[in-house]
């Protein structure tokens, strides 16, 4: 899977870890939401893993997604443009495409 | 074993013949996770891991970390536009500028502007720019602030006292992983002949968390 | 008996309800301050530890941890499970220690 790039539509993936007793740092809330990608912020290792004292993994992309307050929260009673800005990892991103096959 | 209290610097170091409960809390009331926190400490120390003067030394550097220093970058970027754009663009060589090593901190920094009015949670955790700033408050902790924020901001900047116009967007940061922030609030109206250090005076630790705005003296 | 599979952890709390924001804030105790100074240690330093492992032990803490133990008593707790987990010290060592230094403490639980 090749990296995002700045502005592509990306969709948080709804999977398991169970977080306990895994860890994981892609919140509940924006999971199946769809966003885009406002930057990538680097290359960093996996918090997954270094929960269990696992260093020196692999690195993975880490962006910052940007999403519309409106598309997550149904009820959401502020200004139509306001946002929300996540970090989430690659492994946790999909491009619309890649969720369709 | 003596349980008084003693009359010396209760953080010396580990003396196997020295053995008493480290009370300088002045609390009599050592409670389970106090008790363990100074078994664990001993512990440490016992096997040569950590001394008491790193621990020390560590609480010193912590105690030095406060909302001035952030207040101290904010005010130089309000004053110095190329300096603002370099804390924008790369800001842990600007902070570094005015002497903060960030350490292993990536920082971002949020523009306040007229179109848009930032404000930063850490809904998983607590995170937040502490070798900054120091130590965040409680409330920036708790379940109230965390739950919120991401769903309701306005409600929650509101009981802050804060009110952006619709016209305004509220963007919200969630310091998930990496990445930490600081906010940069808008130069509030009528202080252009207030010195860099008249400023600093302004800029409260909140208004870098984005919960209020800076406002004029 | 009520099965419920939702895979959110007490931690994972963006978007859910809850009230009024309370400002007030305490000052950090000094032992508080010692807690955070042994993390720090303990995972820049020595790399005994990592922050991922401390949110984690905390992650798994029971659900009214959040709602009843203070912010660094969770972290304690969490510091102590890995530190066991990892071997870095035992739960003998550990227990002996505790006794020693607040042996009235655990007596006044024995005497029931």
């Amino acid at each position: 899977m090749t990296g995002f790039t700045k502005g592509s539509l990306v969709r948080v993936k709804s999977h398991f870890p169970p977080s306990p007793p895994a860890h994981c740092r892609t919140p509940f809330y924006i999971r199946g939401c769809v966003g885009k990608i406002e930057r990538i912020c680097g290359a960093f290792e996996n918090p997954e893993e270094l929960a269990f004292g696992r260093l020196g993994g692999d690195k993975k992309v880490l962006y910052r997604v940007r999403f519309s307050q409106s598309d997550i929260w149904p009820d959401y009673e502020g200004a139509k443009n306001d946002q929300i800005d996540i970090e989430l990892y690659e492994f946790w991103l999909e491009t619309l495409e890649e969720e369709r096959k | 074993m003596t349980t008084e209290p003693h009359d010396h610097e209760p953080m010396h170091e580990y003396d196997p013949h020295h053995h008493h409960p480290h009370r300088d809390d002045q609390d009599d009331t050592m409670t389970y996770y106090r008790i363990m926190e100074s078994a664990v400490r001993e512990l440490l120390i016992e096997k040569r891991l950590i001394n008491a003067d790193q621990i020390r030394d560590q609480i010193e550097k912590m105690d030095a970390r406060i909302p001035a220093n952030g207040a101290k970058i904010v005010a130089r970027a309000w004053s110095d536009m190329d300096f603002k754009n370099r804390l924008i663009n790369d800001p842990k060589s600007a902070v570094a500028e005015l002497g903060h090593d960030i350490g292993p901190l990536n920082l971002i920094v949020l523009e306040n502007t007229d179109s848009v009015h930032n404000v930063v949670v850490c809904t998983l955790c607590s995170c937040y720019p502490r070798w900054i700033l120091g130590l965040p408050p409680d409330w920036y902790k708790s379940r109230e602030y965390r739950s919120r924020v991401v769903r309701e901001p306005r409600k929650v900047l509101e009981e802050f006292g804060t009110l952006i116009d619709d016209q305004r967007e509220v963007r919200v940061h969630d310091s998930t992983a990496d990445m930490r922030y600081l906010v940069l609030p808008k130069r509030p109206e009528g202080t252009d002949e207030l010195s860099e250090e008249d400023l600093v005076s302004l800029i409260g630790r909140d208004a870098l968390i984005g919960v209020v705005e800076v406002k004029a003296p | 008996m009520k099965r419920d599979f939702t895979a959110r952890g007490n931690h994972d709390m963006g978007g859910l309800e809850a009230g009024t924001i309370d400002k007030n804030e305490h000052d950090y105790a000094l032992w508080e301050k010692r807690v955070d100074a042994m993390m720090m240690l303990l995972s820049n330093e020595l790399s005994i530890l990592t922050v991922d492992q401390l949110r984690k032990g905390i992650e798994a803490l029971p659900p009214d941890a959040y709602d009843n133990m203070t912010y660094y008593e969770r972290w304690m707790a969490s510091i102590t499970n890995t530190l066991l987990e990892t071997g870095v010290i035992t739960t003998e060592e550990l227990g002996s220690k505790m006794r020693e230094i607040k042996p009235d403490f655990f007596s006044s639980m024995e005497s029931r």
